[in-house]
This record gives C-alpha cells, sequence and structure tokens, in this order.
C-alpha cells in the first residue's frame, strides 16, 4: 500500500470531496435521462401511430439532448467504478461480497443493453425497419430503468442492510432476495424514478418554453411543453405522497436520520414541528426556530402526543444536523414550487392556448428545478446515514485510505476543472439546441 | 469436479479486457487521426465510430468491474498504485466523450475547440493506458528505468491504437480517405513494429519472473510460435495495406483482422507472462478472490447474460456494416 504522509482525517475529508464530487456530478444525467429514455419512447410511438412530422422534429431534437446527457453520464459513470475501489477499500474489503455482485449484475443487465441500442436509436433510424427501431428505443428506457434497480438496490441495503450472513470473518449474502428487496430499497426506488420523471418533464418544458421564446411559435414545442407539464403535473402529487411513506420507512429504520432532518435534539412527546431554524450542531439546539406545536409527532406519527426519539437517543453516532436540515427543506420547497408550476401550467395550456410569455420565462427557470431538489434529497439521505457507509457494519471513516493525500488532491483538481467545463458546456449547447428550434 | 471460480473468472477479465483494447482502441486510435484529416474526412471518421463508441467503453467497465468485485482485494492495491494515471486516462475518456457529443452541435472555433479536445482526449487516454501496462508488469516498482519503461510502453500503445483506428478506416471508409488511412497504417505498423521489439527485449530486464518464464528451453522453442505469429501478422498488415493501394478493391478487412491478431497475440504474451499472478509478483488471483458465494452468484448472471450481450452487439455491427456515411442524427 501507498503510505500516507498526511493526516488521515485530511485524507479521508478529500476522498470524500473527490467521490461527493464525482457522485453530485454523475447523479445529475442518469437522474435525466432514466425518464427521459421513457419519454423519447413516447415520442416515438406517437410519431409511428401518426406519421406527423412534428412528432418527428420532436423525437430528433430530443434525442440529441438524450444523446448529450447520456455521454455526460457514461463518462462521469465510468469514473465511478474505478473510484468504488480506490477512495473506498475498506468498502469493498467488508461488504464486497454483496456490493461487487449487485455492480456486477447492473453492468450486465443494463450498461450494455442501453450503450448498444443506444447506437441503434441514435444513428440507425433509416437503417432499419420501423418497428426494430422502436424496439431499439424501448430497450434505451428499459436499460436505464434496470440500472437504476441495480444501483439503488446496493445504495438501500447500504442503508437498510439485510440477508447478509457471516462467514469465517466475511460478510456474505445469506438470501440474496432479501439484500436486493431490503426494507427501504422499495420507497427509495420509487421515490427516485418519479424525481427522474419530475427532473425529466421539467427539462422538457422548460426547453420548449425556450424555444418558443427564442425561436417563435411552433407546433412541436407547443406538444412537449404540455407533454413536460402534464407529466410534471401527475408526478407532482404522487411524489409528496410517496416521499411521505418514504419518510415513514426511515422512521422505522433509521430514526436518527429523521432526527436530523427535522432537527430533533431531546427525545419527547409532542414534538413541535420546526418549520425553520439554524440548528446549532456544537450546542445541540435550535437558533431562531418557528415551529408549530406537536407539528413533527402528527406528521410522523400521525398522532399529536406521540413520543419521538432526539439526537440525544442516539449520539455519539449522529449525522451533523444542519446540512440535513437545510437540504430536506429545499427539498420539500423545490417540490412544493415544482407542482404548483406544473399545475398552473396545465391550466395555462388548456386547450391547445399559449401561456403568457412571463409563464414561459417561468416554465424556462424551472428547467433545472429537479436537478436541485434531487441533489438536495441525495444530500438528505447520504448525509442522513453518517458516521455509517453501511449502517451498523461499516463507518465511513474505517473505509478510506490506500491513496496518499496529494494524490488525491491533484486528481480532485482535475475533476474539478473538467466537470466546470463539461457542465458549462452541457448547458451552452442544451440552451443553444432549444434557441435554435426542432430545425437544429 | 468442482469449478475453478477465481480461474473462470480471471479468465473472464482477460476477455473483457482484450475486447476492450481492441474495440475501445479503435476508436481512440480514430480520435488520434483526426488531425491528419481535412474537415469532411473528420465527419466520415466521427460517424464511422458514432454508434459503437458508448458501448466499447462499457468493456473497460466491465473489466475493471470484475477485478474489483471478483479480486477486490487486487483492486485496491492495483488501482491505488495507478491512481495517477488512471486519474489521467478517466479526465481523457470524459473529454473525449463529450466531445464527441458536442463538436457535432458546434459551430466556427467551438466545433475546432471539440475537434482538438477529442484529439488530446483521446491521446491522453491511449497514453495513460499504456503506462498503466508498463507501471503493472513491472510489479509498481518505483526507479528511473521502470518509469522508461512505463513511457515506452505508453507510447507504443498510442502507435498500436493509431495501427487499430487507421485499418478500421481502412475497413470502413473508401476513396480519398481509404487512401489517407493506408498511408497511417504503414506508418502506424512501423511505429507498432518498433514499439513491440523494444517493449519485447526490455521486458526480461525489468522483470526477473517474466524473463524466467520465458527463458526456459525447450519451452522457449514452443513459445517463439508467438513473436513468430506476430511478425507474420504484421507482414499481413504491410502486405494488403500493399495490395489495397495499388487499387485492389477487395479484402479491405484484412489489415483490421491481423491488427486484431496482433493485438490478442501480444495479449496472449501477457497473460502468460503474468499468470497465476493478479499483482505481479506479489497476489495470485485465488489469492485476491471474493467469497464463492459472491462468485457464483455473478457467474449465474453472466451466463444468462454473455450470449444476449453477444447477439446484440453482433446486431449493432450488422446494422451498421458497409461503408461508413457522413451526417449522423440522419
Amino acid at each position: 500500500m501507498i503510505s500516507a504522509p498526511m493526516d488521515t482525517s485530511d485524507v479521508l475529508l478529500l476522498a470524500r470531496a473527490q467521490f461527493g464530487l464525482n457522485i453530485a456530478f454523475h447523479i445529475l444525467f442518469p437522474s435525466l435521462t432514466i425518464a427521459l429514455g421513457w419519454i423519447l419512447f413516447y415520442f416515438r410511438i406517437r410519431y409511428a401511430r401518426s406519421g406527423d412530422p412534428a412528432w418527428l422534429a420532436t423525437y430528433k431534437l430530443w434525442t440529441k439532448v438524450f444523446a448529450l446527457s447520456f455521454a455526460m453520464g457514461v463518462v462521469s459513470g465510468i469514473t465511478m467504478s474505478f473510484q468504488f475501489g480506490t477512495n473506498w477499500p475498506g468498502y469493498m474489503h467488508k461488504v464486497g461480497n454483496i456490493a461487487g455482485p449487485l455492480l456486477a449484475y447492473e453492468v450486465l443487465t443494463a450498461f450494455f443493453l442501453e450503450a448498444t441500442f443506444l447506437g441503434v436509436m441514435l444513428f440507425g433510424m433509416n437503417r432499419v425497419p420501423g418497428w426494430v427501431h422502436i424496439f431499439a428505443s424501448a430497450m434505451v428506457a428499459i436499460g436505464t430503468t434496470v440500472s437504476a434497480f441495480w444501483i439503488l438496490a446496493l445504495n438501500s441495503w447500504m442503508q437498510t442492510p439485510a440477508g447478509h450472513v457471516m462467514d469465517g470473518g466475511q460478510i456474505i449474502a445469506g438470501d440474496w432476495l432479501q439484500v436486493i428487496f431490503n426494507p427501504s430499497f422499495p420507497y427509495r426506488i420509487i421515490h427516485m424514478l418519479l424525481a427522474s420523471g419530475l427532473t425529466a418533464s421539467f427539462v422538457v418544458a422548460g426547453l420548449s418554453a425556450w424555444r418558443l421564446l427564442r425561436a417563435g411559435d411552433d407546433v412541436s414545442a407547443r406538444k412537449t411543453l404540455r407533454t413536460g407539464l402534464v407529466l410534471a403535473a401527475v408526478l407532482a402529487p404522487l411524489q409528496v405522497w410517496v416521499g411521505d411513506l418514504h419518510g415513514l420507512n426511515t422512521l422505522e429504520h433509521q430514526p436518527a436520520k429523521i432526527a436530523a432532518m427535522e432537527a430533533i435534539w431531546t427525545t419527547g412527546k409532542g414534538v413541535p414541528l420546526v418549520l425553520f431554524a439554524i440548528p446549532d450542531d456544537e450546542k445541540r439546539r435550535n437558533d431562531f426556530s418557528i415551529e408549530i406545536p406537536k407539528g413533527a409527532s402528527w406528521i410522523l406519527k400521525h398522532d399529536g402526543e406521540a413520543e419521538l426519539k432526539g439526537i440525544d437517543a442516539f449520539a455519539p453516532d449522529v449525522p451533523p444536523v444542519a446540512p440535513v436540515f437545510f437540504a430536506f427543506r429545499v427539498m420539500v420547497g423545490m417540490g412544493v414550487l415544482m407542482l404548483l408550476a406544473a399545475w398552473g401550467g396545465v391550466w395555462a395550456t388548456r386547450r391547445g392556448m399559449l401561456p403568457q410569455r412571463w409563464m414561459l420565462w417561468t416554465f424556462s427557470a424551472f428547467t433545472f428545478a429537479g436537478w436541485i431538489a434531487t441533489l438536495a434529497g441525495w444530500l438528505v439521505t447520504e448525509i442522513g446515514r453518517q458516521p455509517w457507509l453501511v449502517a451498523g457494519i461499516l463507518r465511513t471513516a474505517d473505509a478510506a485510505g490506500g491513496v496518499s493525500g496529494a494524490q488525491l488532491g491533484a486528481s480532485l483538481t482535475g475533476y474539478i476543472i473538467t466537470y466546470t467545463v463539461m457542465l458549462l458546456a452541457y448547458m451552452v449547447v442544451l440552451t443553444h439546441l432549444a434557441g435554435k428550434g426542432a430545425h437544429a | 469436479m468442482s469449478l475453478d471460480l477465481p480461474l473462470v473468472f480471471a479468465a473472464l477479465m482477460g476477455l473483457a479486457i482484450l475486447l476492450y483494447v481492441v474495440l475501445d482502441g479503435y476508436d481512440l486510435g480514430v480520435g488520434m487521426l483526426m488531425p491528419a484529416a481535412d474537415a469532411r474526412e473528420q465527419e466520415l471518421m466521427v460517424a464511422s465510430i458514432g454508434p459503437f463508441w458508448d458501448a466499447n467503453e462499457t468493456w473497460l467497465v466491465l473489466g475493471v468491474g470484475i477485478l474489483l468485485v471478483a479480486f477486490p482485494a487486487a483492486h485496491g492495491i492495483v488501482l491505488g498504485a495507478l491512481y495517477l494515471p488512471v486519474a489521467a486516462m478517466l479526465i481523457g475518456l470524459m473529454l473525449r466523450g463529450v466531445a464527441f457529443e458536442f463538436r457535432v452541435k458546434a459551430e466556427g472555433w467551438h466545433r475546432e475547440l471539440w475537434n482538438w479536445l477529442f484529439w488530446f482526449g483521446s491521446f491522453l487516454a491511449s497514453f495513460a493506458q499504456g503506462l498503466m501496462l508498463g507501471r503493472y508488469i513491472t510489479g509498481f516498482h518505483s526507479g528511473f528505468g521502470y518509469y522508461l519503461f512505463a513511457m515506452l510502453v505508453g507510447a507504443s500503445l498510442c502507435g498500436g491504437y493509431v495501427l487499430l483506428g487507421a485499418t478500421w478506416l481502412i475497413f470502413k471508409t473508401e476513396g480519398a480517405l481509404q487512401k489517407k488511412a493506408l498511408a497511417w497504417a504503414r506508418w502506424g505498423l512501423i511505429w507498432v513494429a518498433l514499439g513491440v521489439a523494444l517493449v519485447s527485449l526490455a521486458t526480461p530486464f525489468v522483470s526477473t519472473t517474466v524473463q524466467a518464464k520465458w527463458f526456459d528451453f525447450p519451452r522457449t522453442l514452443a513459445l517463439m510460435l508467438l513473436p513468430a505469429a506476430t511478425l507474420a501478422s504484421g507482414w499481413l498488415v504491410w502486405a494488403t495495406t500493399g495490395r489495397l493501394r495499388r487499387g485492389e478493391r477487395e479484402w479491405d478487412w484484412m489489415p483490421l483482422a491481423a491488427t486484431v491478431a496482433i493485438f490478442a497475440l501480444a495479449f496472449a504474451g501477457l497473460a502468460y507472462s503474468l499468470f497465476p499472478y493478479v499483482v505481479m509478483d506479489r497476489m495470485t488471483i485465488w489469492e485476491a478472490a471474493s467469497h464463492p458465494s459472491a462468485l457464483k452468484f455473478m457467474l449465474v448472471g453472466v451466463a444468462i447474460v454473455l450470449p444476449f450481450l453477444i447477439a446484440y452487439t453482433a446486431f449493432a455491427y450488422r446494422v451498421f456494416r458497409g461503408k461508413a456515411r457522413a451526417g449522423l442524427y440522419e
């Protein structure tokens, strides 16, 4: 092993910063492409059924957006496949017999499927019969969804491990079905798929609105604006409901995370709901808090007098409260705004109406709203499970190591520059594509 | 009889890495050749690899994935020691991957910039992969000679990828671009011949393990079949490109096939040199392997998925058979 001249806590911090940056960058693109694959499939079917050139133009434009986003996801995903081992050697050492096969299944069942059929979908429209092309589009959408299935199975297992046994000091799977369908998995996967649906529908609606603003009225842009808004209007309330169920599941299996999300410091009955506060992790109290009496007990236990466990019940193994608390509020706040925007948009586009310019500007501003909400939600769940990497089994601090701080620092700098350039170029190209309209 | 699971997974990993090197090798090679072509030819070159590069890179994920999940103890050591070249390779792959998409949508100097990044990313990734290989063979020893050796392997691998890319273009294009590709292939072949000769000569000096394996009479005589077959394949590339240059139209796939043979033979030699180590001189595949329960579960998946994987990959290559046409996204 390479010796680490730096303080181990610095190395841990760098390893986390680098991995966090990479995964935060990566998650943006799958969270868009998982659902966009299905939206494309819908556009493709609409074109096949109607033969309407507006649907074809729509399909082609969004195929370009998809290809771009998919490439960003692929390249940052390849990086992650290396960093799993290099940044967290202790992780594979401890739970590699569980994590490894789940990752392997993702590569085998999803990556090749989506990458191979993407080629046919992007470049093969004139080379294969229509039904084969539709089939290829379906395979791409299925591939992205299957990929989400495996990676969320692994993430959920790390949050709520189940189905594993000890064999001579090694953790191995006792029952693979229990490992995959662990207690938080059903909620997490549906929550994530809906998040992807909302992200994609706002990107579709937002860029369509931008097209209407910049390239003038256009049948294809009107169609996609409506598609995005209707989809978002249906998915947003569903997400509120599923999010609540996911929260109740978290209360059962990861109560410390809930305590951090709601900034509940001390165990008690009739716990108030903290709407806003500045949690102080050192003094373990909330400053400037605005509360609804008995609100938290009500929401989480559906009983105003019910007892809720606070941070004190789990100390010292507790996550930092302030980031989890704020990230949770950002996620919920964005969710509410997105719901309002979607419902307002559906009303404004009824019976083929063209919304007023200020509404189009609003939808444009909401283009990447799903990213903000998804990233915030991801921060809640990943910071909220600290100090554990795998709940009750492996601490984050025990998984790092192997690479020196200097190497981590140098490569981190390289990644930051590369990602910044890529993200800027991505956004410029997306708005440019949309600004040119469907004939680009 | 019970299955030797680590051996099976070592073979699978080898297969995935060989497939990666050959498949992504040709599109990295095409990327490195971009500056030698004019704008219209560049479109054709990109069109020839457009439908494939995503899936080609997936073999890298599978290769590294198998290292990670089947030989976790080795993954940490190997990729920890190769951390910086790996980071350089990843940044190279990222740049070229997105440049591929961006350049189609950009105009004017933006397009030139992305073309340049496409070339630079291809080169960086190729050179870094060669460095990784060079460091890996020598068991990550430090010292000037070892680093020089790794650089030599890096330069040789670039030559190898250029040869793959050029022969791919001979196969997938026609007319003026094919003529250019024929010239590139011959230069690439000279480059590779020099590189392979130097690396083969140097390897016994930087590794006594390799030396012992190859200089062991009378086995050495049988092993000489490998360099002999490599030489024959090289000659085949030279001869068939010569025929094609004289206006022959048939056998345009032969230079590519012979180049793939060179890579496969070099790979076989490498595998022979390393076996049974997964970390040179330090850790064998059996010492590094995961728990049998994990390997069994993955083998089931491989057995089910691999036939489908081969079938739809073959299907994709069939869909895009024949000479490449410009105009992506048509």
